[in-house]
């Protein structure tokens, strides 16, 4: 008997300025294997489908688990996370390239850190007095939990940015995953001091106003943020700043 | 004198809880990664954190916790820390709390808390079952604050390749290769603290992430720093089998009353519903009455191999067995469990609230570690080091929701005590040693792209895996020890012919593969041979050969120091710290 294969194409590129290239490979079916189980069994005998020998691929992967947020690829077309990209929900040959709104470093692997430089501009943390035992925390209601919880579960792939198409180059927009961030923080009781900072930082060029309602960015995050839910939230409370601002002149 | 200067590798909660504790006392650190810091392991720890809050009426206090953890790690680890941990953790939490990780709430608002392994009160504070990432992003929030201060520079991105020693013994810095570039550099510093998680990758398949390969540890092992109770590896009880890893199944699951059976029949055939309750074999539950599905990882782990090696009761006569949510309802599961619940439904493809899961034991937590001392430094002056890659909280067995504040508590020791360290540290004379150390790990590059032969590093690494997960985690047999040994001598001298396909100069992630490879080699000899010379069961570590713990002779830490020889490590022990609990035998069908 024959034994099942999957087939993919994957896009290379050896660098920045490399031209692309697609490859071929031709995997032995394994059962429950996944896009990155794939690109390890390629790294253990690195030939394309018609036996050419070549290096194994370059990408980002850590936790296995989609929650470590680094294994984020085009799959089909599709932005996601390749550890839960299961061979057997793909349509064949499974179709693999890098995130095109990057910069590109290698093969799949590109260069994200934007999204930490925008968390850093939204000062996305509390500011606690100190690390010294100060006693408990404010009392926070299961409601409020449950509304915080799923904003906190954002594991910064990307992907939203991804989908996006007013996240480019030309409106430097922020993008949803900044902006749900802005909402968490700006709901927590300690948080909430620097709500005003947050929000202008969100008020100018490149700010929430570049959103276009889209709304592709919740129908790719993985961890079904309420990512739209935090733009129109956050988006009226930029609007009140500004008038705010405007009145204090 | 200028101001000290810290570096500080990993950027885990261990890592991370360091790097605040000395911006906040106004020093300035750099924070070395080899992912983006925010992606590090911690992130998959899923059930809580432990702390002896007693806010559930049942009179837990924090000498309970003590009593638990020392108790639950067979009495191997020294007690002087373990009890500052314990009676840190409730204003650990608080702080945590304060951060705004976001916990569970009880109606009133307060933290709720739920059952772990290992104990009988709720102590174990959760945010869903993803505590770990809640956890992580709160200190990578406040890092980044002090970040924005221009107090920490991250390099993310470097992979930490071995420490700077001068003539005098005494570390001077770091070699750090920068992933993209492939550049080396050498890293000045009064004093450098690893944070570097645990070794999984050495089991071939773990419940770790692919960066836990141990090889930072390994580094400065081969430099001189002790490796203590390396035989001592948790396999976890329940984990989802997967062709590149193996997923954790929380111990919350049971926390919340999850329970774990298979069909008292073998080869039963039935659909798991038509197995009426009477026909079903609860053998945690029946076997350890008080602790039911709660025992300690290590216990729930032998039995669930006695239950499918020894009486033949797998699931369809394979190795695993269910982990049962069914008959708790569907809310209560997706507001206290939903994290994990997801990820069996992603990978599995089926829901756990409808079908049972079907789970089995894998390679989890690394309790030995490098060597430290009270103040979380190693014997090499100026290298400390806090978190799993340290051996001193958790003796043979770790407790369920302990890691999070082991590496916490390990951080906001090590921090404060590096930079007391590094301000009355002697200058470095000339470089300190740096330049030879960059031309060392340069030759050591070199050699590996001029490398001719026909091995391939990731094969290498699957023989390695198997190898090591056959003999050197459940169950421990001398014989199969010894032939493990050999088997990894064998790949050590394989590893001269690896020739790798790819020799770019450009984030050549298989060539740093490699590099963390020879490291996996030489530590897993620490697991191996730690092992084979501890004639007894404790804890993790059993032989059947063997199956009592022996006091007399082996309550001792393991510490294992390199050779460069083909003989392998050489072992020495050391008293354990035991003035405020007295040995006791450990048991979990009865109430302590």
């Amino acid at each position: 008997m024959a034994t099942r294969t999957v087939t993919f194409e994957i896009k290379r590129q050896a660098g920045p300025d490399a031209p692309a290239v697609w490859e071929s490979f031709e995997l032995e079916w394994r059962p429950g294997m996944n896009v990155v189980s794939a690109m390890m069994e390629i790294a253990a005998n690195p030939v394309t489908a018609d036996g050419k020998p070549t290096t194994p691929i370059v990408y980002d992967s850590n936790c296995l688990e989609e929650i470590c947020g680094s294994c984020a690829m085009k799959i089909n077309g599709r932005a996601r996370m390749a550890c839960s990209a299961l061979v057997d929900n793909l349509e064949q040959p499974i179709r693999v390239e890098p995130l095109t709104k990057f910069p590109l470093v290698r093969d799949l692997q590109v260069d994200r850190s934007v999204l930490f430089e925008n968390l850093m501009r939204v000062k996305a943390w509390v500011p606690v007095d100190g690390t010294y035992d100060l006693g408990s925390g404010p009392r926070v209601y299961p409601q409020e939990q449950e509304a915080n919880y799923p904003l906190s579960n954002c594991i910064s792939c990307t992907c939203c940015m991804e989908v996006c198409p007013q996240f480019n180059e030309a409106t430097d927009f922020v993008g949803a995953a900044t902006i749900a961030q802005v909402k968490l923080f700006n709901n927590h009781p300690t948080g909430k001091v620097f709500k005003e900072d947050r929000l202008r930082a969100l008020a100018g060029d490149g700010g929430i106003q570049e959103c276009g309602y889209a709304q592709n960015c919740v129908e790719a995050c993985p961890k079904q943020i309420p990512l739209t839910n935090a733009i129109s939230d956050v988006g009226r409370d930029v609007l009140t700043q500004k008038v705010k601002d405007w009145l204090r002149g | 004198m200028a101001a000290p200067r810290i570096i500080v590798v990993g950027g885990g909660l261990a890592g991370l809880a360091a790097v605040i504790k000395i911006a906040e006392a106004g020093g300035t650190v750099d924070l070395f990664s080899i992912v983006p810091v925010k992606r590090s392991h911690s992130v998959c720890a899923q059930g809580g954190i432990n702390a002896a809050k007693n806010l559930k009426g049942e009179g837990d206090t924090t000498a309970q916790h003590f009593d638990d953890t020392i108790y639950g790690g067979d009495f191997l680890a020294n007690q002087t820390p373990v009890k500052g941990m314990c009676e840190q953790a409730p204003a650990i939490v608080d702080l945590l709390d304060r951060m705004g990780v976001p916990f569970n709430r009880t109606p009133e608002g307060l933290l709720d808390f739920r059952r772990f392994g290992g104990t009988l009160y709720h102590r174990t504070a959760f945010a869903g079952a993803t505590t770990g990432q809640q956890l992580l992003y709160a200190l990578d929030e406040q890092v980044r604050r002090y970040e924005a201060e221009g107090k920490v520079h991250k390099y993310e991105g470097w992979e930490f390749l071995s420490a700077i020693i001068d003539g005098k013994g005494i570390a001077r810095g770091i070699v750090a290769m920068d992933l993209r570039t492939m550049e080396l550099r050498a890293f000045a510093a009064d004093a450098i603290i690893l944070a570097t998680g645990g070794i999984g990758a050495i089991f071939g398949k773990s419940t770790n992430s692919v960066v836990c390969t141990g090889s930072a540890q390994s580094a400065v092992f081969q430099q001189g720093v002790y490796y203590a109770n390396g035989e001592f590896i948790q396999v976890h009880p329940t984990s989802i089998p997967g062709e590149d890893k193996l997923r954790l199944m929380s111990e919350s699951a049971r926390g919340e009353g999850g329970r774990v059976w298979v069909p008292r029949t073998v080869g039963d055939k039935r659909a798991v519903k038509a197995i009426p309750e009477s026909e079903r074999f609860y053998f945690l539950e029946e076997w350890y009455p008080t602790y039911g599905n709660l025992v300690p990882r290590d216990v729930a782990t032998r039995a669930i191999h006695k239950v499918v090696y020894e009486l033949g009761l797998g699931l369809d006569g394979q190795p695993m067995v269910y982990l049962d949510l069914t008959h708790i309802d569907r809310e209560t599961l997706h507001h206290k469990l939903g994290g994990i619940l997801e990820i069996y439904e992603k990978f599995v493809g089926v829901d756990p609230c409808v079908e049972p899961m079907k789970i089995f034991p894998g390679m989890h937590y690394t309790m030995g570690g490098l060597w430290v001392d009270v103040n979380q430094m190693t014997n090499i002056s100026g290298i400390f080091a806090a978190g799993e890659c340290e051996y001193q909280y958790h003796g043979a067995n770790r407790l369920g929701a302990n890691s999070l504040i082991s590496c916490i508590y390990g951080g906001f020791q090590a921090g404060p005590n590096a930079l007391r360290y590094a301000k009355s540290a002697s200058a470095a004379e000339g470089d300190g040693g740096a330049a030879a150390e960059v031309a060392r790990q340069a030759e050591i590059n070199g050699k590996l792209l001029r490398n001719e032969g026909g091995e391939n590093p990731f094969k290498l690494w699957r023989e390695l895996g198997r190898e090591m997960t056959e003999h050197a985690t459940v169950i421990r047999y001398n014989k199969d020890l010894k032939a493990t040994d050999q088997k990894i001598v064998e790949l050590l001298d394989r590893f001269q012919h690896i020739n790798l396909s790819d020799k770019s100069q450009w984030a050549n992630t298989s060539f740093a593969f490699t590099r963390q490879l020879k490291n996996m080699l030489e530590l897993s000899r620490t697991v191996v041979l730690g092992a084979l010379l501890r004639d007894e069961s404790r804890g993790a570590h059993y032989k059947p050969d063997f199956p009592e713990r022996n006091d007399e002779k082996f309550l001792q830490t393991t510490k294992a120091s390199f050779t460069g020889c083909d003989e392998g490590p050489r072992f020495e022990y050391e008293e354990v710290d035991t003035q405020y609990i007295k040995p006791r035998p450990r048991r979990y069908d009865a109430a302590k």
